[in-house]
């Protein structure tokens, strides 16, 4: 009897054990919480892209922990950069992920942490067309772009659409097309100048991708507060903007913003922009992106295969130094804590992307950022493990 | 002899008081120095790779691999610019200046004064907002859409698409900012000419006009030239209002042809890029660069202004100066 009840023990031991095993495995513990008595201001800066959401985690973080105080300066994303290979901020805000000439000069090992995403739209301004749905492909845009396709009633354009309401209203239409772009540098045209660069072998050979690139057409305005107050202010104009910009604003007529629908990349559909079309991107580019202390600066989620795949998306990124120690003013218990900030960006604070228009990370993403997180260290010590 | 006894202590005040003024001296020439070689050197790569090109070319790309940058398109944008926005506000601020000073009535002389000293407080940006939303609205359909259809594309200097963000808008944005500071200036000017010089011109049966014209405006030459320098001098470095409305083109484009033309000034260009441009790369030694060149010709505008203005007070002795 009593061996009966020994083996049964022992074989319920040897079933139990490996299962407890790994579902630890499965479900880590999340870093620790900082402490109630820690008291810390975290210093950061960078992309003025994702500073709504920054900010809004700020306050909500600071809810939960009243001790940790964080201050994200938007100062854009090149001089986030600057900022982070200085070593003045604990970690920076970018739009676009360091390029070779960066990466010499940043900490060994940078991490990028993509902690949101955004789509980008063409949005126009066209009397004859008071809604959204313009239907246009990356080679069209390219050559608007260009200064290749002048007029609204080009064919190229006119062929493209499906509703012939909108179809009659550009062929009436006889006003150039007046092109705005961003004046200043920004990620936003790192983003839609590298999707360009992949869909048009001519627009790479002649302009290329950059935070700021020659612009062959148009005229700038400043940041993308400023494309979308041109855009909604002179009739016949198209320029490009965040998604959330574009749901942010409206005409000067009284409606939404329009924007325009975009064909994705197996060119099957043309789709608009919204949380999900911009999640399936990262879906169908997850397989492709490296690590995060990995090399990061051709990583696009631009022109993603998969039919629901809207094409211009990007992600932006937290950069954190792995080696804290190296940062001024850092100690142990901080270090934790910053760990324990990122964490929670990356996982509970995702539930509030996407109110503000951002898409919350998949899944997938959000596991590359754990992994990426716990390989932040202090004086060579891991802080959080992660398997 | 007569001599000035000092109280007690008093020589460490005037001491400390040599050592103050030795500093704040100091401080301004230590300023100049440090502002020249902070942007020589932090512009010296800018200037090994592009060599002279850099003053005439007309590339600009900050694309990694291609990078290639002439700062010729900024240069005429700003002078452009100012010149237009100069020759509409000096008859504008002069106007003003004189009926403040000759023609008013007395009652309201102060009132008015004070009005136009408030414009010169209005923060850039405000004007830059406004112009953007409101005033390009006006031009484009009272001004530039009737010269357009008018004139054609044959015209040079109207030609283009009229959408009221270019060199014209910018320009007259610019003008409405610069009178304040140029007829408040003036103004005091011609108030500190002597009633004597005026009693003497009536007496000999002037008008108003030949009053004027004989005896305040030669009286104030100096003082009015240091004026339309000051003016300039905010023409050529405002950056808000004018990034707001100029339009903000790059590279060939930007090179001023015609008043409908979006172009983009030397203070305009460092406010959109520099926040992006990578540290220690090309892209920022280039900005850098237009701050030097942007410099000198601040400093020449004064030079140019000094040589001026010690010619007329040489002819007019006594002249006031500004």
């Amino acid at each position: 009897m009593t061996k009966k009840i020994f083996l049964g023990l022992a074989l319920m031991l040897i079933l139990l054990v490996p299962t407890t095993v790994l579902s630890a495995h499965a479900e880590s513990a999340p870093p620790a919480e900082p402490d109630a008595k820690d008291k810390y201001n975290f210093n950061a800066g960078g992309a003025t892209f994702p500073f709504p959401l920054i900010d809004k985690w700020r306050v909500e973080y600071n809810k939960n922990y009243p001790g940790i105080t964080l201050n994200y300066q938007a100062v854009g994303s090149g001089a986030g950069i600057k900022l982070f290979t200085t070593k003045k901020v604990e970690f920076a805000g970018s739009d676009a992920p360091l390029q070779a000439a960066d990466i010499k000069k940043a900490p060994a090992g940078t991490l990028h942490i993509p902690e949101t995403m955004g789509a980008i739209v063409v949005t126009y301004n066209l009397p004859g067309v008071q809604t959204n749905g313009l239907l246009l492909t990356g080679d069209v845009i390219a050559k608007i772009f260009l200064g290749q396709i002048i007029y609204w009633h080009d064919p190229a354009i006119v062929h493209l659409q499906k509703d012939p309401s909108i179809a009659q209203a550009l062929k009436q239409d006889r006003n150039k097309i007046i092109v705005v772009h961003r004046s200043d540098g920004s990620g936003t045209t790192f983003a839609f100048t590298s999707y360009l660069s992949q869909v048009s072998s001519d627009w790479n050979g002649k302009v290329g991708k950059g935070t700021s690139v020659p612009w062959q057409a148009g005229m700038g305005g400043s940041g993308n507060a400023g494309v979308a107050a041109i855009v909604k202010k002179v009739p016949e104009s198209l320029g490009y903007v965040e998604l959330a910009y574009a749901k942010g604003n409206k005409m000067a007529s009284g409606i939404p913003m329009t924007y325009a629908f975009v064909q994705n990349h197996d060119k099957t559909a043309f789709l608009d922009a919204t949380v999900a079309t911009t999640a399936a991107a990262a879906k169908g580019a997850i397989s492709s992106l490296p690590a995060a202390d990995g090399v990061w600066s051709n990583v696009s989620i631009n022109d993603a295969p998969g039919p629901n795949a809207y094409p211009i998306a990007t992600f932006t990124y937290l950069l954190v130094n792995p080696n804290l120690e190296q940062l001024k003013g850092m100690d142990k218990q901080k270090a934790q804590d910053l760990v324990h900030m990122l964490y929670w960006f990356v996982t509970d604070g995702q539930k509030y992307s996407e109110k503000l228009s951002y898409v919350p990370l998949p899944s997938a993403v959000q596991e590359l950022d754990k992994k990426g997180i716990s390989q932040i260290k202090f004086n060579g010590q891991q802080l959080w493990s992660y398997p | 002899m007569m001599t000035i006894k000092m109280k007690k202590g008093s020589p460490h005040i005037d001491k400390i008081f040599k050592y103050i003024a030795i500093g704040a001296g100091t401080y301004v020439v230590a300023l100049v120095v440090m502002l020249v070689v902070n942007l020589s050197t932090g512009s010296v790569q800018v200037w090994q790779h592009e060599g002279i090109g850099f003053l005439t070319g007309s590339d600009w790309n900050s694309v990694e691999g291609r990078e290639s940058y002439g700062a010729f398109p900024y240069i005429m944008g700003t002078l452009v610019n100012a010149g237009i926005a100069m020759l509409i506000s000096v008859p504008l601020s002069f106007g003003i200046a004189m009926f403040l000073s000759e023609l008013s009535p007395k009652l309201l002389r102060t009132p008015l004064a004070m009005v136009v000293e408030l414009l010169a407080a209005v923060p850039s940006v405000i004007y830059g907002l406004w112009g953007l939303y409101v005033f390009r609205t006006y031009i484009q359909d009272w001004i530039e859409v009737p010269l357009h259809n008018l004139f054609g594309d044959q015209s040079i200097i109207f030609a283009g698409t009229p959408f009221g963000l270019d060199i014209l808008t910018a320009s007259i944005v610019l003008a409405i900012m610069i009178v304040p500071t140029i007829a408040s200036i003036s103004r005091e000017i011609m108030i500190a000419v002597p009633n004597s010089q005026r009693e003497a011109a009536y007496m000999l049966g002037a008008t108003k006009w030949e009053a004027f014209r004989l005896a305040v405006l030669p009286y104030s030459k100096s003082g009015l030239i240091g004026a339309v320098i000051l003016g300039l001098g905010r023409a050529v470095g405002e950056t808000m209002a004018v990034t707001m409305l100029i339009g903000n083109t790059t590279g060939a484009a930007a090179i001023p042809t015609s008043l409908f033309q979006p172009s983009q000034t030397m203070a305009s260009i460092m406010a959109n890029e520099f926040a992006e441009a990578s540290q220690g790369g090309l892209h920022l030694a280039a900005l850098v660069g237009i701050g030097l060149i942007l410099f000198i010709i601040a400093f020449l505008i004064n030079v140019i202004a000094h040589f001026l203005v010690a010619k007329v007070v040489k002819s007019h002795e006594g002249a006031v100066l500004a």
